[in-house]
């Protein structure tokens, strides 16, 4: 199991070919509290970049871009009617959508555990 | 997820600047100031602590001033004040506050405003102003520009706002001042709080019964923690100021009103007195007047969005068969209504309440209703 960070906060977790996406606990923080959460329907094909969510906090509505191309197999439909679950648990219960990657070697590009951490720090 | 954009513009600073930093407020630049937009515990639960028991807000960066009659008549002032706002100054009782606009000769709305007819001795022919802070250099200029001679303004950069809002503030404020704590709604007076002056009014911007308070900038921080230290007040921060004024159907300057829009478009009549719709004498009176007698072509209009989602600032609006009608000026989740609310401007045959419309968001048509406002129920102490 793999996690990766994008310079934009989604996270992904990657188990075999399946990747599970959400955003790191630093967003959900600079969000605020979340109260609405647009997920993609399931079957569809994202390129890295795309927009592939849409997450809404009292003050404003921000994009989740997926972090790797894919094909969305799974999405957290509980974020409807649950969307503070983001700021609970972002990690765990508050993930987004499951992407079965098409392309493993876009994960390369993007940051460990480690230096996301740093990236983070750099930035706050 | 974009990261927001940042200035190296120096921000100004208000005198509780450094109370919000301690408190662990996140602060953004807003109107040129460092404030804070929530505290730790973020806007959902300062907004219902708010609803709930009493919420206490740094207004300090709005603009406040003293409009002066050098002969010390009352009606020398209010008249002068009257070539600007389509308000009834005039009638002021001592200390009674209203709101207006500051408008344009076409009728549009250059700021939205408090004026109070200062009530002190010593200080006749005085009126207090609070404009918004994005406005107030263009507004002090303004009115500068138009005095007559004999009428002064005197911009006091150096003073301190704070709102104390909510169901509990009554019961807070009256443990310190309780001749503050009996004032009626829209009235002000000047009172002593721990040996502080302060000039208080009940009124604000949250829908709910409360007060503002000015005071000088030294006093601020010991004013602040004084009534911080009831148990019923918490600082509430510019994220949940906003949603409570947006579930109270109350504008926001430069989104809900600016120069495009006439008082009478949004739904502001009840703020110009019937001598003034009569015998007018403001900047676009001849507008205002028509409106008042025709009707507006477009109206602000309250908005619910049938769905989860909110609409923001900018969704067009239109009609279930897609005919465009009008923008979305504030929208938002409303914590206390439990879901989105919205309000914006449409064309008067759509403008009833319980109309279908359409919010387009991310080019998809959301199903919503015109909506009667306040979302939240007023509770002023009348």
């Amino acid at each position: 199991m793999t996690t990766r960070y994008t310079k934009d906060h989604e996270y992904i977790r990657v188990e075999g070919d399946a990747g599970i996406v959400g955003i790191s606990d630093y967003a959900q923080g600079q969000l605020g509290d979340v109260v609405f959460v647009e997920l993609p329907s399931v079957g569809k094909n994202l390129s890295k970049g795309d927009e592939a969510a849409v997450v809404e906090s009292v003050k404003a509505a921000s994009e989740v871009y997926a972090p790797v191309s894919g094909e969305v197999v799974e999405v957290n439909s509980e974020l409807e009617a649950s969307p503070g679950t983001v700021n609970e648990d972002p990690a765990g219960r508050g993930w987004f959508m499951k992407i079965r990657l098409t392309n493993q070697s876009e994960l390369d590009g993007l940051m460990t555990e480690e230096q996301y951490q740093e990236f983070v720090k750099s930035i706050s | 997820m974009a990261e927001p954009a940042h200035s190296d513009e120096p921000l100004l600073k208000t005198p509780l600047h450094a109370e919000h930093v301690a408190l662990g407020a996140r602060m953004v630049p807003f109107a040129g100031f460092d404030m804070p937009v929530q505290y730790p515990t973020g806007i959902l639960t300062e907004h219902n602590w708010t609803r709930k028991h009493a919420g206490l807000f740094d207004v300090s960066h709005m603009g406040q001033a003293f409009l002066v009659a050098e002969d010390k008549s009352h009606e020398t002032v209010a008249k002068a004040l009257e070539a600007l706002i389509p308000a009834d100054v005039v009638n002021l009782k001592p200390n009674q506050q209203r709101y207006s606009q500051l408008l344009a000769d076409d009728g549009g709305i250059l700021d939205d405003l408090m004026v109070t007819r200062v009530g002190a001795s010593g200080h006749e022919g005085w009126l207090y102003l609070v404009v918004n802070a994005s406005m107030k250099e263009q507004d002090y200029a303004h009115i500068q520009a138009r005095l007559p001679k004999g009428v002064s303004l005197n911009r006091k950069d150096n003073l301190g706002l704070m709102a104390l809002q909510g169901p509990s503030a009554e019961a807070v404020l009256a443990k310190l001042s309780p001749e503050a704590a009996a004032l009626s709604f829209m009235m002000a007076a000047d009172v002593q709080i721990g040996g502080i002056w302060c000039h208080v009014s009940r009124s604000g911007y949250t829908g709910e019964d409360g007060f503002e308070i000015s005071c000088k900038g030294e006093d601020a921080a010991k004013l602040w923690t004084t009534l911080l230290a009831d148990p019923e007040v918490k600082a509430i921060g510019l994220g949940a100021r906003d949603s409570l004024r947006l579930e109270a159907g109350l504008c926001l300057y430069g989104h809900d009103i600016d120069t495009t829009t006439s008082p009478i478009e949004a739904g502001l009549i009840w703020s110009i007195q019937k001598r003034r719709r009569e015998e007018g004498g403001f900047p676009g009176a001849a507008r205002v007047q028509r409106e008042i007698k025709d009707g507006a072509a477009r109206v602000r209009v309250g908005i619910k969005p049938e769905g989860r989602a909110p609409a923001r600032e900018g969704s067009v609006i239109t009609t279930p068969d897609g005919r465009e009608v009008g923008i979305v000026t504030s929208g938002g989740f409303g914590p206390t209504v439990n879901g989105p609310v919205a309000m914006g401007y449409v064309a008067k045959d759509v403008s009833a309440v319980g109309t279908d419309l359409h919010l387009i968001v991310r080019g998809k048509p959301l199903p919503a209703k015109v909506a009667a406002m306040p979302f939240a129920p007023h509770r002023y102490k009348r």
